[in-house]
Formats: C-alpha cells, structure tokens, sequence
C-alpha cells in the first residue's frame, strides 16, 4: 500500500509573541516545528504501513527550510520525503497550495490513501485537504478520529507496495473511519483511494528513533519545483491564488480586567453579582444553551 | 528577477530595520539595505505600512479576466441536520442580510436535502430574499461529494457574488471542495465581514498563528468569493414571519448526486451538557482541578447555567474528560457569551479556542497564571472549592 502523508512546516505558536511597540509578530527565537496535526498523519500512515506493508511517502510544500520537517518526520520512519519548492509557489493562498500538492501527488502515482492533519497552526483553515481531495476528485473524509478498517480490495492478496493505480481504480479496496462531528460522530465508508484529514484523538505520535534520527540526516530529500509538476503555471503562486491578504494587524487587546478580591464567599458572591447583571442567570435544564435546532422555537 | 512583486527603493531605504520587525513571515532582513526573500514573502503589506520612507512597494497584479460584475447575489448554505437548521444559518442571514443591503443586491439561501421545501418559509423569515431548494432523497444526509457537486452546479447557474457558510465540520469539509470547483477565494472562519465602499469587494477578517494576528482578505477577481464564519460570531435578524420572498426549487442531473463515501452510522455523544461549539456559556476546567472526579463539580454548575462543559489538552490528554470537549489550538475553537476558567493557566494553544468570548472568567491558585491577562474577571483560589460555592450562588438566585 502506498501512503501519502503532506505535511507543514510551520512557526511554533507557542513561541510567537507580539511586540508591544510595534504590534507585530516577533520571530526571533521562534521554532519552526512540523505543523502538530500532521504529526498525527504521520503517525496513522505509519501504523497503515505497519499492518498493511508498503511504504510511506511524505511530502511538503514550503521554502528551502521546510526540509527540516522532512527529516523529521523521516526520523519517526517515514520511508521517503520530498520538498515542493520554488519560486514559483511563493505567494500561494490554500487554492494554489491544494493544486500544487496533487500535482505532486499525481506524479508520485500509486497512492491508496493520502492524509493530512486536519489544520495548520498558521493559517488554521483546514482548507488544503479537501481542497487536495478535490483536485485530484477523490473521495474525502475529514475530522478522522480512528480508522476502523481498511480493506484492500482485489482477490485477497495482500497489499502489494509496487501497486501503481491511479485514482478512482483500486477495485473492491475501501476503508470505514470514524468521522468526528460537534454532536458525536458518524462512521462513513468510502472506496480506495482517498483523502483523509485527522484530528488530535486519533493516536499518540511516536518519538522519533536515534537510529531514525541517524538515518533521516543521511537521506535524500529531493526537491521537486514547477517543472517537475507538469503544472499550469497560471495555477501556481501568487497567479494562483484568487485571495490576497490586504491588511496585517494585532487583535485588539481585551481591555478592563478586574482582579475580585476578599474571602471565598466575597469573591464568589461578587463574582455572581457582576455576572447576573450582564443576564448571566440559573437556567432550569439547559434552556439557555442552544443546540441544533429550529429558528424562532 | 523580473517580476518582483515586493519592491524595495534602496534610494529611499535608510535601514531602519520597521521592516524587518513588521514582517510576520520573517520575509525581510537588513543587508546594506532591506532585502526581501520572495519565497517568504506573501505580500501581505504590513511592511509598506510601517515604512517611514514609504520605500517598499508592492506591485499590484493586474486583474486577469472577468471582474464580479455579472455575479451578483449573496448566498448562505443551509445547513441542516434531519429537519433542523442549525444556528449558524440565522447568523449568517443576519450577517448576509447587510451585506446583501450594502450591495444593493439580494440574500438567498441555498438548501440542499430531502423533503426540505418546507423549512424554505423559515428562511425567508429569517432575512432571505429567495431560496434555492434541491430536494432529493440521497441528500438525505450530508455527504461531501454530492453536496459539492451540486453547490458548485448552482453556483455556476446562478453567478452569486458572495457565498457563505458556517465554519462547523460540515462546512468546513464542504465549502473548501467547492471551492477547487468553481475556482473561487474561500476564507475561512472570519471573524468580520465588510464591502469596500470603492471595489465593492468582500473584505474577510479572519485570526491567524493561532489567533496572534488578525489577516483582512479580499478576493479581487475570482466569483464567488466564499467565506466560512463561526458559530457565535455574527448577528441574526429577528425573525419576521411577515417578510416574504421567493422559493425555487431546482432540477439537477442525477449524476451530481452520485456519493463515493457513505455513512454508514452515527453515533450522538452521550452528555448531560449542551454542545460547547454552540453554547452560549461554557465552563471549563484545567489541571487545577486536580482529578476526574473534581470535573463533577464543573458538571453541576454548567447544568445550573444550562453551560456546555469544555477542557483543556491536559486534561483530555490525562483522560479526564474526552477529546470532543477539548478547547484549543488542537481542540476546537467556542465564542460563548461566558467563558468560565477553571484551573486553567491559559496557555496560549488554549487562548486560541477560546479568547474571543464576551465574558472571561478565571480561577487560579497561580496569580502569575496567563489567563488572568485575558480574564475579564479574575480570582485568585481554589477552583475547587469555589466552583461549588459559585454554583450554589445561581441556585439560590
């Protein structure tokens, strides 16, 4: 089975910070770290390629340094990596970023499932993986907490590594995972190959090996640009990219905030006061919290 | 390089380096003078704006084919589970509503499933001016394919200018495929909405590195240009039962309603509490509240509230409470009117989830702890002794 995984580099938000004179973002000292949800990909291609055999291929777009989170990941034991760089992306919105990608994905060929993290620290869209699934016009499920099965279709055979389908054509071969929505979650069963984006729940990343760390310094990352992609031009970069960010600016800071002081009861009896006079109120059963439901109930 | 599109005058460069802080991307250093890295660069402008020399300049891409013009209309998806519309549809009419009265142009809202003519009324009342309604059994329940396929058929039939969609599972899942589709600018989770005066473009406001930044968007050529905005960010109308407006049902080919991946079950959440993606109060708990058990404490004053009850990644990642309840950079993002923190230091990954509440409340035996720089009320003490007391403080109102 082949394995897709696309994956970020992004700033560690953790670390960035805001320059009180300036009001804009401080990156010195910010790490840049491979994007968390996609580690969770990572993790899930892995443990496919643990049940199944095959191999697993990670993929990044990004400027030269994203090659780092290449490594990365090749040191969990990711078996191949390779980086989407060049000019020519720069400037991409998460239209241009989801084509670039299948381009990428179609000339890796051969994949029965792609995975992405279900959003990136950054820009925090969660657009690219069914903008991914779109371009390449396969079948999508998002907010994956846990693949059920997977099934590999054909005559019983077990999945081969030098299988080299393209999409839609991976006869009887399907998957079942549970998708998580805000009420539960559904169980949805789609045909192979697929595109599927995770969510924190579904494992717990694996550190990463000395000897994979050993290994993944030696390995080749081999860079891919425009002309490898066979890519219109006109679709890559800032050309396109239909959005543009007009403005950069500090969310207004949260102004006004009270420190209640005294004894337990004060505080508390405070609390509820200032809290009953913005229409905080006891509500008998759950009334004042809406759900789904019909408007003007 | 011959199309540069930051542009840097080193005549009028004096170092200063305002550039090189501004910059969010880290795209510019100082050599003799500023110098940008282009793969860097996404020419977001924060550095023309800070230059005091006006030395940078972005070059402005000349518009390639139709500008809007024909596009016309303002659209919401409707979502919908069975029979019931979800909350976010009335916020995002009442948001569309103005948008649609700014333009001069009309709301209407676009609703896909089976045996739904008669929720078209609701719509209206709602702020729509005219609906859109495909009904047909396999669209039954939501499914990404088929639903793309026939938003994105509509779309082209009809040429809105604007699309807009809640930013729940559903419609983040949705909208992005539509969007490759009808090759049209999605923005998602805005926070603001606006139409330039002049272009009579959309302008999206939306967060960014996990809410450290806000990024104004606009997408000066494509049609439609689509936007996502959350739950509990913008306003409905009042329902007006007296408003009235057109229904059109529409044909399309069975084709488009072809699904590769289906549901083959669903499984509710099984909780006393509300929802916290739409709750309009929230309590929620950190490490501070030390053990599972101490999350019962939190369960009681959220029924008092009728609150949904929320967690941080510590707590879910030590098993206290379930990965739906997480709230966060790696959770999901709420803007409740009140927002209770209990023994949550207020991390900024949680911040991130949660930041844009009206009402912040913090608990903390730490008065060094973060969250009190976002707390609109704080208290330093035990959450755990007083959450009880507080809860008993709504009982006996």
């Amino acid at each position: 089975m082949h394995i897709i995984v696309c994956i970020k580099q992004v700033p560690d938000t953790a670390d960035v910070k805001i320059n009180p004179q300036t009001h804009t973002l401080v990156r010195e000292g910010v790490r840049a770290i491979v994007n968390p949800f996609d580690l969770y990909a990572v993790e899930e291609a892995l443990r496919l390629r643990e049940k199944f055999g095959g191999r697993v291929t990670a993929i990044s777009m990004g400027p030269p340094q994203a090659e780092q989170a290449l490594r990365e990941v090749l040191a969990m034991g990711v078996d191949e990596a390779k980086l989407l760089s060049d000019r020519a992306f720069a400037g991409s919105d998460t239209w241009a970023t989801s084509y670039t990608l299948a381009m990428a994905i179609r000339r890796l060929g051969g994949a029965a499932v792609i995975l992405f993290g279900k959003q990136a620290a950054d820009g925090d869209t969660a657009q690219v993986g069914p903008g991914v699934a779109a371009h390449l016009d396969l079948p999508q499920i998002t907010y994956v907490r846990r693949i059920v099965t997977v099934e590999n279709g054909g005559d019983g055979t077990p999945p081969s590594s030098t299988m080299n389908v393209a999409p839609n054509t991976m006869p009887g071969a399907f998957l079942v995972a549970e998708r998580m929505l805000e009420n539960g979650f559904e169980t949805v069963r789609t045909p192979l190959p697929c595109v599927l984006t995770v969510v924190r729940e579904i494992n717990d990343p694996r550190l990463p090996s000395l000897a994979g760390v050993l290994r993944a310094r030696q390995a080749p990352v081999p860079r891919w640009g425009a002309q490898d992609l066979a890519a219109e031009p006109a679709k890559l970069g800032l050309d396109g990219s239909p959005t543009r960010v007009v403005r950069i600016f500090p969310p207004k800071s949260r102004m006004g905030g009270v420190m209640l002081e005294g004894s337990p009861a004060t505080v508390v009896a405070a609390l509820a006061q200032k809290l009953k006079d913005a229409g905080i109120e006891s509500s008998r059963g759950g009334a004042a919290a809406r759900r789904i439901g019909s408007a003007g109930d | 390089m011959s199309d540069e599109r930051l542009k840097i005058d080193v005549d009028r460069c004096t170092a200063c380096g305002a550039c090189v802080e501004a910059c969010p991307f880290g795209a510019l250093k100082l050599e003799r003078v500023a110098a940008v890295d282009l793969l860097r660069c996404t020419l977001c402008g924060a550095c023309v704006e800070v230059c005091p020399t006006d030395a940078i300049s972005r070059t402005e891409r000349a518009p390639v084919g139709v500008t809007g013009d024909s596009w016309r209309d303002v659209w919401v998806f409707v979502e919908i589970e069975g029979a019931h519309i979800h909350p976010v549809v009335w916020e995002l009419l009442g948001e569309g509503r103005r948008l649609a009265d700014a333009l001069g142009e009309r709301l209407c809202a676009v609703l896909l499933g089976n045996q739904v003519r008669g929720l078209a009324d609701r719509l209206v009342a709602g702020g729509a001016d005219r609906v859109l309604v495909v009904d047909r059994p396999t669209l039954a329940c939501f499914q990404d394919e088929p639903f793309a396929a026939v938003l994105a058929e509509l779309v082209n039939r009809h040429r809105p200018a604007i699309l807009l969609c809640g930013a729940t599972n559903v419609g983040r899942s949705l909208i992005p495929r539509v969007a490759i589709l009808t090759g049209a600018g999605l923005t998602a989770d805005c926070t603001a909405l606006a139409i330039d005066p002049q272009t009579r473009h959309l302008l999206q406001t939306r967060p960014a590195f996990g809410g450290n930044i806000l990024a104004t968007i606009e997408c000066p050529v494509a049609r439609p240009q689509m936007a996502t905005v959350r739950p509990k960010v913008m306003q409905p109308l009042a329902v007006d039962l007296a408003r009235s407006g057109e229904v059109q049902v529409e044909e399309v080919a069975a084709a488009m309603l072809a699904a590769r991946a289906m549901r083959i079950g669903y499984t509710p959440e099984a909780s006393g509490t509300a929802s916290i993606a739409e709750a309009d109060i929230i309590v929620a708990g950190g490490r501070g509240m030390q053990k599972a058990e101490n999350f019962q404490l939190l369960e009681k004053l959220a029924h008092v509230l009728g609150a949904g009850l929320g967690a941080t990644r510590a707590v879910v990642d030590a098993g206290w409470m379930p990965y739906s309840r997480q709230i966060g950079q790696t959770g999901q993002t709420v803007c409740p009117r009140l927002y209770i923190a209990c023994g949550i230091s207020g991390q900024i990954q949680h911040l991130a989830g949660m930041s844009s509440s009206e009402i912040i409340v913090a608990i903390n035996k730490d008065p060094e702890a973060p969250i009190f720089k976002t707390a609109t009320y704080g208290i330093v003490g035990d959450a755990v002794s007083l959450v009880p007391m507080l809860t008993q403080a709504f009982l006996d109102a």
